[in-house]
């Protein structure tokens, strides 16, 4: 029952985007645009049919209905509700069913928003995107069938990957990541449909940021939970091991960032317009190609379900795109010319254009390191990883450059800048990094790396600090207003701009507790007896009080009790399922490790057990001390904040405004 | 500093020289960063080439290979192709405490070196995670473990 509505509304799904692709691409290029509401009204059935194909496989879950194929392969009955719902996404047909949902979401919203406006790109980019959902919906029927009906079912299953039972952060990282990946097909139709109808107006650019706004948060959130999930439930003491599936979601979040800037110079300039559009289309082709790293099982990872079908299937779209996305740039690159010229790089055009490059290179670094295994095991049969080293040494000088541009890039003016007001307005932030390496030196940190990485990040943080109060400052003098309206009324006249510093902010943290963590870090292991200590440094040590275990409906777990000693005797104490352990889920063979993360504002204290020797009661720990590591994952606020105030719709009189305006054209066609 | 970019032509140069410099650099550098992922059969052939850079060698732990040092601070075992009795091996030498999973005939992958002594070294020993799902036939073992604690010297404590 279950299996026949779930299929027929996947095929009912698979039928509107057919339909929608065909009449919007076809009506589209032949300037119909009388058949848009057929457009429309094929999307909105498109998102109905896989929204309740979803719903549908939920309630199988929830009912434990083994006669649904997936069902059958993730679902237990004794797994907790909340990881039965969440087994939707734990194995490969069900991902890829709830990429459906998540792509119906994406349709509808952007249908819906603009169903009456920019109606002369509408079709054509609908059309595009259509297309998109058409292939998802392809492989949803066809190589991923998770609704094939068993004919005898079990009275049970095995349940979800216990890896993924074991934390909650498995239950929001997968679809922040998803919508992250899936969102990026809406600035790739936005661009494509521009592209096609030979038109590329203002009007049309602003939903073309917006629409890569949301996604980009969405893989940042899911990029980093992804590296915090790594950290709190791996147990191997680390966060990012340039894995191919990590680099996979990493490219898409480059060439995202990369296009946020580069569209600022297009909007300001009129210039990069190749160059931009070429950005929206890669970002694209690039979640493309980390979907198929993820789900194709090219790679063993912590994230490769098994081998599958849907392997080729996806090649054939990732050239299709590619072709499309080459053939179009190229047969429309006559309308991309730049109607300025870059007159010097010390200006905020020039920045910009230096930040492109070196994302750009970024991007190049990791997709060669990422591809080269694949590339030599094809060619000559060779099977070889790229070492952590390569990627770890190239990202670093690329990484510092970036922070150096945020800092310099804000105090740039566009056009020429007057040297001297430069030189004055350099100086208090120059002045800024000095002392925080002084401190840090003082402090008794060394290292040239860690130290100039600090060093240009206090040099960001004032630049930054300073763009974003000046406005206020000069409220505050001039209309009497107090510190916090003036902050409030300067931010919501120039919400993109201080919704971008913000973000700077939260990246600067970023950066620097990926500094502080891997420089300053402390690793020790050995075997512990009851009432041992191991010693991490003269502040921090941990102490081995016993073994306990326990038993829950879905797992049965051995703690080893330990105890954090820090610094003037302070101790925090962690029995139990608090402590670090072995998870021993049913049907699985192996155990399943959970570490200890005794986790304070300005360090990690982390001990996973490693084994444990039940008759003499000792056991084997491996113990880090991680400075200031959290803060990779406390930014996420900072960076939803920033997004959300950049977002925020302007007010109603001003957007009307702007759209009486009549469409200036960036690029013309005939 | 008024590095003005007269013409197109210029600022491609430019391009193409910085691309060419990176690509220089990051093809040098994946070079000297290669892990090359070998079996023990494969790893035997290369003769020399095997003995300095870094190798993953992956295969089965050889059923009784598995010896620890008087202190337990040093593990010895062998690597083998297959669970075959005749299937080419080579031994291991690790200084790191290696997994609860850790047991014969299990799939790991270690990373190290290997030289002219015929033992490989290494200090990252990864065991294969099985991600199928198989039915519980280790179950008794594990149940006598959890029943052994319990009388063990370990305390058992309350669920908190």
């Amino acid at each position: 029952m279950n299996s026949t509505l779930g299929y027929g509304l996947v095929l009912s799904g698979l039928m509107c985007a057919a339909f929608a692709a065909v009449v919007g691409l076809v009506t589209g290029m032949a300037r119909r645009e009388n058949a848009l509401p057929w457009v429309q009204r094929a999307m909105y059935g498109f998102a109905a049919s896989m929204i309740g194909a979803n719903l549908v496989m939920v309630k199988a879950l929830l009912e434990h209905d083994f006669s649904v194929k997936y069902v059958a392969q993730v679902g237990s009955r004794s797994t907790p509700t909340i990881f039965t719902i969440v087994s939707l996404w734990s194995a490969l047909e069900g991902s890829i069913l709830f990429w459906g949902a998540i792509m119906a979401g994406y349709l509808f919203a952007f249908t819906w928003i603009y169903r009456r406006e920019h109606g002369r790109y509408m079709q054509l980019s609908l059309g595009v995107m259509a297309a998109v959902a058409t292939f998802f919906a392809f492989l949803i029927a066809g190589p991923a069938n998770p609704w094939t009906a068993i004919p005898h079912p079990a009275m049970d299953g095995p349940g979800p990957n216990p890896l993924l039972q074991n934390h909650v952060l498995m239950i929001i990282h997968p679809p922040m990541l998803y919508l992250g990946y899936v969102g990026m097909t809406v600035p790739f139709g936005i661009a494509a449909g521009a592209l096609l109808r030979g038109e590329l107006g203002d009007a049309w650019m602003v939903p073309l940021r917006r629409w890569t706004l949301v996604p980009w948060l969405f893989l940042s959130i899911g990029i980093i939970l992804g590296g915090w999930w790594a950290y709190a439930v791996l147990g191997w003491g680390g966060y990012w091991a340039w894995d191919p599936v990590e680099n996979a979601s990493f490219m898409p979040w480059l060439t995202s960032t990369a296009f946020l800037h580069s569209t600022m110079v297009l909007e300001r300039k009129k210039s990069l317009k190749l160059w931009t559009l070429a950005l929206a289309l890669g970002g694209f082709v690039l979640t493309i190609i980390g979907t198929f790293m993820t789900r194709s099982g090219v790679f063993n990872s912590v994230h490769s379900f098994t081998q599958s079908a849907i392997g080729p299937t996806f090649l054939v779209f990732i050239a299709a795109v590619l072709v499309f996305s080459v053939v179009l740039l190229a047969s429309r690159g006559h309308l991309l010319v730049a109607e300025t010229h870059l007159e010097t790089v010390v200006s905020r055009e020039g920045s910009m254009l230096l930040n492109n490059l070196v994302f750009a290179a970024l991007t190049f670094v990791v997709l060669l390191g990422t591809v080269y295994p694949l590339a030599t095991e094809a060619l000559f049969a060779k099977k070889i990883t790229v070492g952590e080293p390569y990627f770890n040494q190239m990202a670093l000088p690329l990484g510092l450059a970036m922070l150096f541009l945020m800092g310099v890039g804000p105090m740039l003016p566009w056009g020429v800048a007057d040297t001297k007001v430069l030189r004055s307005q350099a100086m208090i932030p120059a002045v800024a990094g000095l002392v925080v390496v002084g401190l840090c030196v003082a402090a008794g940190y060394r290292g040239f790396m860690p130290l100039l990485a600090f060093g240009l990040a206090g040099f960001a943080t004032t630049t930054t600090l300073r763009e974003l109060l000046l406005p206020a400052r000069q409220r505050m003098a001039e209309q009497k207003e107090d510190l916090m309206t003036a902050v409030f009324r300067s931010a919501t006249r120039a919400r993109r701009r201080f919704g971008g510093y913000v973000v700077h902010l939260g990246i600067v943290a970023i950066v620097v507790a990926i500094a502080a963590s891997s420089a300053y870090k402390v690793h020790v292991t050995g075997t512990l007896k009851r009432g041992e200590k191991l010693t991490l440094n003269q502040d921090y040590a941990v102490r081995f009080d016993g073994l306990e275990n326990g038993r829950e409906p879905n797992r049965e777990w051995i703690a080893a009790n330990v105890t954090v000693l820090g610094p003037n005797g302070a101790e925090s104490v962690h029995h139990g399922l608090d402590g670090p352990r072995m998870n021993y889920y049913e049907r699985s063979n192996d155990p399943i490790g959970s570490p200890l993360v005794n986790a304070r504002v300005f360090r990690d204290v982390y001990v996973s057990v490693l084994a444990f020797d039940s008759k003499s009661g000792s056991a084997s720990f491996n113990a880090w001390l991680f400075p200031l590591v959290g803060w990779i994952w406390y930014a996420i606020p900072i960076l939803v904040l920033g997004t959300l105030i950049a977002l925020w719709p302007q007010r109603k009189e001003k957007a009307s405004e702007s759209e009486a305006s009549p469409d200036r054209a960036v690029a013309q066609g005939s | 500093m008024k590095a003005s970019l007269k013409g197109p032509l210029m600022a491609l140069g430019a391009l193409a020289v910085a691309g060419a410099a990176l690509a220089f650099i990051a093809f040098s550098n994946i070079g000297d960063n290669l892990v090359y992922y070998w079996s023990p059969g494969e790893m035997l052939t290369q003769g020399a080439k095997a003995y300095g850079p870094t190798i993953r060698l992956g295969g089965l732990v050889a059923p009784g290979s598995i010896q620890w040092n008087a202190g337990h601070t040093e593990l010895r075992f062998k690597v083998a192709d297959s669970d075959q009795p005749t299937a080419t091996t080579v031994e291991v030498l690790c200084d790191q405490v290696p997994p609860q999973m850790f047991r014969e005939k299990i799939g790991v992958v270690v990373e190290g070196t290997f030289d002219q002594s015929k033992v490989f070294k290494t200090s990252r020993l990864m065991v294969n995670h099985s991600n199928e799902y198989k039915p519980p036939k280790d179950d008794k073992e594990f149940k006598d473990m959890m029943k052994n604690m319990s009388m063990g010297d370990a305390p058992q404590q309350a669920k908190r």
